[in-house]
């Protein structure tokens, strides 16, 4: 039984859920992410002192986002304050767009916009934007990032004041690009929160919740994206290929924490309402797309025909291999090669698949990737070539990064073996 | 992130005749759309008046079936949420924002219940 939470846990709460709009509102103010989440941080401080002693206003977000503001406003005209807090950061304010009046609360939409495409900006490095991303957006503590990716708080506390920094000394604007470079910036926004997910989603093992909750953070980042840039098919398709890989969190691990392999499922344990809002989502991908599916898209369309299918045996994978034949034409890489490999020999044979795996052989970005030799066993051990198969699961297990995966195929070599 | 039902309970014969009123839809319509845009609405929905419903019951073996309305309870769900939250506390502090847009005459209880996963 969850007790009631605190006065102080229930004021934390709101704040989190606030906080990426009040750093987003008054970001556009002092033209500053660093600077903005300072204010925040001390209009949640005001709120700390303020509201157990004078009750919860009634509306809690509008009272934050009215303080941190008018600190800003604030702090801009004491202009020695702010060029010294801008010189800080080495800006100063020669250099720095003059600030704007405070827009209509109605533009907070652009506001947060505006706070995705800076924290995703490709000045910084993927782990910098990731860190930053889900600092600012998706409301976790620097403790909680730490957990999430397994590497001391000091080290995430580190790359969040370096981003932050270098968004200042490279004067990132504060904008939602258009023009020529809004797919490529697209891009980086929808790949760092894919890649906050499958961070979640590849820590199966391990006890520490955080690491697998990293895939519902990406998820609901997905979502508030979906309804911030309602006519972008690649959101919705981002999206809906989250919906559709979350749902099968529950049959993923057995009950001791072993991966369960995507034919060995028990479908039931699938969740059909993620099921159902990721077919939603798809939808809307193809109703908002005006050219060819994008990469997100096609995978979000590969997830739902597993997604259709009641029992492995059931699965379409003409439909699969047609998919990966379009994703690796709109952006090959050696995985999505390995992924059609698979499925053409499901809907063409192992035979057919082998050609394909053996033609990766040689491939350098491969080279340790534990599938390509698992895969390849898998197809040897279908043509009945025993010896040869059992060789490449010791191989693939050698290279397997997690003990319970190292386990399965060791079991699958040994089965070769008999 | 645990998924939260609220079950949303209300007394049907204090509620006012003629339904929730236009200022309250359109206060809820808003709502509703920000929690939607915070990534945390999975589904909501109202439902039919409970005169308009019907309980199967299986009690010693047996099956009845008893039209509404339902008599012996004084409230009765009208609705319900499910919820994608970090926390209890923050599914609790949407529901308070969801029960906050009703005019002070309603008389409105949300059952929060963690949904069980795996």
């Amino acid at each position: 039984m969850e007790p009631q939470p605190t006065a102080a846990h229930a004021i934390e709460t709101v704040f989190r859920l606030e906080s990426p709009r009040v750093v987003a509102g008054v970001a556009r103010i002092v033209r500053d992410v660093g600077i903005a989440e300072e204010l925040a941080q001390d209009a949640l401080v005001a709120a700390l002192e303020r509201w157990p002693r004078d009750g919860v206003p009634d509306n809690p977000g509008a009272w934050l986002m009215a303080t941190a503001r008018h600190r800003a406003v604030d702090l801009v005209r004491r202009r020695e304050t702010y060029a010294r807090k801008l010189a800080e950061i080495g800006r100063d304010l020669g250099t720095t767009a003059l600030p704007e009046e405070p827009a209509d609360p109605d533009d907070i939409d652009d506001d947060l916009l505006r706070l995705v495409f800076t924290t995703c900006h490709p000045v910084l490095s993927p782990e910098a934007r990731t860190a930053l991303t889900l600092r600012l957006l998706g409301g976790l503590s620097t403790a909680e990032i730490a957990r999430a990716h397994l590497v001391p708080e000091p080290t995430i506390a580190q790359r969040i004041v370096r981003a932050k920094r270098t968004l200042a000394t490279r004067n990132v604007a504060f904008e939602v690009p258009y023009g020529p470079d809004r797919e490529a910036r697209l891009g980086s926004v929808l790949d760092v929160i894919y890649l906050i997910f499958n961070e979640g989603y590849a820590a199966t093992a391990g006890d520490d919740l955080l690491r697998p909750g990293l895939c519902e953070d990406a998820l609901r980042l997905a979502r508030v994206l979906s309804s911030l840039m309602p006519k972008e098919p690649e959101v919705h398709g981002l999206t809906s290929f989250l919906e559709f890989q979350a749902s099968r969190t529950a049959a993923r691990t057995g009950p001791d924490g072993t991966p369960v392999l995507l034919r060995d499922q028990n479908r039931r344990r699938w969740n059909r309402m993620l099921i159902a809002r990721g077919i939603r989502a798809l939808d809307r991908a193809d109703a908002t797309a005006t050219g060819a599916p994008g990469p997100y898209a096609l995978q979000a369309a590969i997830a739902a025909c597993h997604a259709h299918a009641y029992s492995y045996e059931e699965t379409d994978w003409r439909t699969i291999a047609t998919l990966y034949g379009l994703l690796a034409a709109r952006s090959p890489s050696p995985v999505v090669e390995l992924n059609r490999a698979v499925a053409v020999s499901m809907a063409e044979g192992p035979a057919a698949g082998l050609e394909l795996v053996d033609a990766l052989a040689a491939e350098p970005a491969l080279r340790d990737y534990h599938l390509l030799p698992s895969v390849r066993g898998d197809l040897l051990a279908r043509l009945g070539r025993a010896a040869e198969a059992r060789e490449e699961f010791v191989r693939a297990a050698s290279l397997a990064r997690n003990e319970k995966e190292r386990e399965l195929l060791l079991g699958r070599a040994a089965e070769c073996a008999s | 992130m645990p998924r939260y039902l609220s079950l949303v309970h209300i007394d049907e014969s204090a509620a006012p005749a003629e339904g929730p009123s236009e200022e309250l839809m359109r206060r809820m319509g808003e709502l509703i759309e920000e929690v939607t845009k915070a990534g945390v609405m999975l589904d909501t929905a109202g439902l039919t008046p409970s005169a308009q419903g019907t309980s199967v019951r299986w009690e010693g073996g047996k099956i009845s079936v008893t039209d509404g309305p339902f008599t012996e309870s004084k409230e009765v769900v009208g609705g319900y949420a499910i919820m994608q939250c970090k926390d209890k506390a923050e599914a609790l502090e949407w529901t308070k924002r969801f029960l906050k847009v009703h005019e002070e005459f309603w008389t409105v209880t949300c059952e929060v219940r963690e949904i069980a996963e795996g």
